[in-house]
């Protein structure tokens, strides 16, 4: 090994530029030790989702291990007679409503963490922290109390309102880092322009974080769209509930209805697809710019 | 809350030099709408949970309803069973489900982050149970354990096991079933966390070690594992107690069974107040459970000396 590595040394002092040669060692794993885990691990990642796949697809009672022939029978019965097409309106006005306000409280909140030293500020940010540890789930019954104190159990405002709690301090800690990493002068610049604080921040700020509000408000969308515990528990209404409580409803039944159960999987599951088609390559970026750097 | 925090914004406060010059009450105003959403959404129901586990309160036995002192408590720790089993579930549940996360989630990102042909598409693959639902992996779950059309009943035409095995309902393979059906959403997050940290390792570090004839092995243990200390510090603790609240998959999964088999902490305390409606003794659980995480959560953080050294 040192040996190949020493011709390679000398080429990099002839031409400091090329850096990418450092890289050498990484690239001399062999190709078997990379492709053979990689490709058991995918055969556990994707062999769940082609079962559902299989499973929504095929008629009900057959045994192929192919979805032909193939059947959207599933799909019709789980959307009218089980009344996921409600749920899903119902799920997406969860779903938008829990972004908007999870974004929008989060970036007010996170540019005074960034730009201001203020009094309550250490201890506002120890509440952030403190506040991931606090459980939603076993607050369950004090929430339950105070909105029906407000009046608004069974409606879909408490489980917009608690999903945005929940959300709000991660959401916040990871967009004030955001707002850290562009750099006052710019903003300073615009003052000077004649811009005030609100219009500079417009202008000159909110293009720049919108990598990182994509990933922050996607995150929440999903979340909203994902979560299960409020929406069984703060809505009774069958006509408010969304589409995680109605796929619970499936399951618990006494007999399960496989290919019903798999098709309202799917409806659950597109969207959140959707999304993350759409945002993949800003995931990543947005996450570690924000995350890593304290 | 927002529309109190708007109505309570005064006109703005005379400028003094410029634009820029800071008005002194702006900050508050912008922190004000998410503090008002956490006092009264976070902060005051754990204050009332404190309350409430210190009363017997039961809507459906008023009479009984008034101070209790520690009752709740002492009947937690010397008259109930079930509160130790759960407890002890719960603690296994999180070791189990947290350590193999975490090992096949390290294993995982090495790999990704190398350059291979078909890295995008792998990654996208590898990472998508990630954005899954946990109600969702239970319904991806009970089709394929099932025991009619489950992957049991392909496995045994192949002359593997038995027909009509059904693993979530026996309680030998429960929690095996379980933790399988968590670990193929789980190990992506840890993935996706470390492979984010992975990608500011100093370039640098690896030519330095090279130079001095680092194995690959060595390069990992010394240059990789340090650097990725403080993400897998904070990755794991936030996934331990993620994990241990968490109660979709569980409820949805096994609904607790087969006979208590999978109760965690927070699955009896919700039967315990829902169905019970012993909201005072649900309290004084959840009080405890606050307390066993917040214990944690301290030691945790000083054994690894989080945020000192190097960085």
């Amino acid at each position: 090994m040192i040996t190949e590595i020493a011709p390679a040394r000398e080429r990099e002092s002839a031409a400091p530029q090329q850096p990418r040669k450092v890289r050498r060692a990484w690239d001399e794993v062999p190709r078997w030790q990379i492709y053979l885990p990689l490709g058991i691990y995918l055969v556990f990642t994707l062999i769940p989702f082609y079962w559902i796949l299989l499973f929504a697809f095929r008629p009900a009672g057959s045994t192929s291990l192919l979805p032909w022939p193939m059947t959207l029978d599933h799909f019709q019965k789980v959307w009218t007679e089980r009344s996921f097409g409600v749920y899903f309106q119902n799920s997406v006005y969860v779903g938008v409503a829990t972004l908007i306000l999870t974004t929008v409280v989060a970036l007010a909140g996170g540019y005074a963490l960034a730009r201001f030293e203020f009094k309550v500020k250490r201890a506002f940010m120890l509440a952030l922290l403190c506040s991931q540890f606090v459980p939603g789930a076993l607050l369950l019954v004090p929430l339950f109390q105070i909105f029906a104190k407000l009046q608004m159990i069974n409606s879909l405002g408490s489980v917009i309102l608690a999903e945005t709690v929940f959300q709000l301090p991660l959401s916040m800690i990871l967009i004030s880092g955001f707002i850290r990493n562009v750099p006052q002068s710019l903003e300073e610049a615009a003052w000077v322009d004649g811009c005030n604080r609100f219009a500079a921040f417009r202008i000159v700020v909110l293009p720049l974080l919108r990598p990182g509000l994509i990933a922050v408000g996607s995150f929440a969308f999903v979340h909203a769209w994902n979560h299960f515990l409020f929406a069984l528990m703060f809505l009774s209404d069958q006509s408010k509930q969304t589409i995680p409580v109605g796929l619970n409803t499936l399951m618990s039944a006494d007999s399960v209805d496989l290919g019903a159960l798999a098709a309202g999987g799917i409806v659950a599951a597109v969207p959140v697809v959707i999304v993350f088609a759409f945002i993949q390559k800003w995931l990543i970026t947005g996450f570690s710019a924000g995350a890593v750097k304290g | 809350m927002a529309q109190a925090a708007a109505v309570a914004k005064p006109p703005a406060p005379p400028r003094r030099r410029r634009a820029s010059a800071t008005p002194r009450r702006l900050p508050y105003l912008l922190i004000a709408p998410a503090a008002l959403l956490m006092l009264g959404f976070i902060a005051y129901p754990v204050i009332s949970v404190f309350y409430y586990s210190l009363q017997n309160y039961n809507p459906t036995k008023p009479w009984r309803n008034g101070f209790a002192g520690l009752d709740n408590f002492t009947h937690a720790f010397t008259n109930d069973p079930q509160f130790w089993d759960t407890l002890t579930f719960s603690a296994k549940w999180v070791v189990v489900e947290v350590g193999l996360q975490l090992l096949f989630g390290l294993a995982l990102a090495l790999i990704v982050n190398q350059t291979f042909v078909g890295r995008s598409i792998g990654r996208a693959l590898v990472f998508s149970p990630w954005a899954v639902s946990g109600v969702l992996t239970s319904a991806i779950w009970v089709l394929l354990y099932n025991s009619q059309t489950g992957v049991t009943r392909y496995l045994a035409d192949m002359g593997i096991g038995q027909y009509g095995t059904s693993w979530l309902s026996d309680p030998s393979t429960v929690f095996s079933a379980a933790v399988v059906a968590d670990l193929w959403r789980g190990v992506p997050f840890f993935a996706i966390l470390i492979l984010a940290d992975l990608q500011s390792v100093s370039k640098d570090l690896y030519e330095a070690a090279e130079v001095d004839g680092a194995s690959r092995f060595q390069q990992f243990r010394n240059i990789t594992l340090p650097h990725l200390k403080d993400a897998i510090v904070l990755s794991t603790l936030l996934r331990a107690v993620w994990e241990f609240n968490n109660v979709d998959l569980l409820y949805t999964l096994t609904g607790g069974g087969p006979a208590g088999e999978t109760t965690t902490l927070p699955l009896y305390v919700a039967n315990t107040s829902v169905e019970a409606h012993n909201f005072g003794y649900a309290s004084a659980l959840t009080t405890v459970a606050f307390v066993i995480l917040l214990f944690f959560s301290i030691v945790y953080l000083r054994l690894s000396k989080f945020g000192g050294g190097d960085k």
